[in-house]
């Protein structure tokens, strides 16, 4: 599994982001190659995609493609609108864990 | 930085959403509570039912203002329409006034969204940062802001009267 993990040094949301993905794949015991990305302008935003940070991509698919379509390319924070808990800087813990479940096959 | 401890209070005349311009002489000659926020990110969004809440709970007591002062070319979400529409459909109880030129922004040397300064009734700063210490409503066990402003309208100061604001930094314009 090729995971990347894109974040901007403006946003304060990637430490938290990263453990989570860290206790995440190990709970799950996936192994996976992660691959960080600094997103640190515009033009780079625009070379990625990047809807805000932090994004996951698993395989290449966001782990919320239809948040990231409305974010649009975003050099900012992004927002998740997340199941249990309303919209936040991260996404809920179980939605990162269901898009590795589902590119898994678990 | 932001402003320091102690400084007055930067005059400022916006636009509201409701229409009216709003300075601050306007917000009365109580304590002031200023906050900068917007509309985009996340972390404005999850306090901003918190400031609502606030804002519900000492009007009255207290003047309180919310400032949008983000970039719109490249942020369209903090536009001034989508702020109207924000303020509406969530009833806010205090100006949302838009920033435009940036300058109020400035001027207080605010960073963050959000991120709030607290006057008392002479115009001093007396609390400026986070309003509380979670992003995560649920989480928060200090409420620094509502603290500040029960202790100056109990006469007294906030014992707590600097902490970081934690948010998406002002989007400022090329």
């Amino acid at each position: 599994m090729r995971i990347q993990f894109l974040w901007y040094p403006d946003c304060p949301s990637h430490p938290q982001a990263r453990q989570m993905l860290a206790q995440t794949l190990k709970e799950l015991g996936v192994e996976a190659s992660v691959e960080e990305i600094c997103v640190r302008d515009w033009e780079q935003a625009r070379e990625h995609r990047f809807p805000g940070s932090p994004t996951f991509r698993i395989n290449g698919v966001d782990i919320d493609q239809d948040g990231a379509a409305a974010m649009g390319v975003a050099l900012t924070c992004r927002t998740y609108d997340r199941p249990d808990s309303g919209f936040g800087p991260l996404p809920g813990q179980r939605q990162l864990a269901d898009a590795i479940r589902r590119a898994a096959s678990l | 930085m932001p402003l320091e401890l102690g400084s007055s209070a930067p005059d400022f005349s916006l636009p509201a959403t409701t229409g009216e311009t709003v300075s601050l002489a306007d917000l009365g000659d109580g304590p002031r509570l200023i906050v900068f926020t917007c509309n985009h990110c996340p972390y404005a969004k999850a306090w901003e039912g918190r400031l609502i809440d606030i804002g519900n709970d000492y009007r009255g007591r207290i003047g309180m203002a919310a400032i949008c002062s983000n970039d719109v070319a490249n942020y369209p979400a903090d536009s001034f329409e989508k702020m109207r529409e924000l303020a509406a459909a969530h009833s806010y109880s205090f100006p949302y006034l838009h920033d435009e030129s940036q300058t109020v922004a400035n001027a207080y040397q605010a960073q963050h969204t959000p991120e709030v300064f607290l006057f008392d009734a002479g115009g001093s700063l007396v609390y400026t940062g986070a309003v509380d210490d979670s992003v995560e409503a649920a989480d928060a066990s200090a409420s620094y802001l509502r603290d500040a402003i029960d202790a100056l309208l109990d006469g007294g100061a906030p014992k707590v009267a600097s902490t970081k604001a934690v948010g998406c930094t002002i989007k400022w314009a090329a």
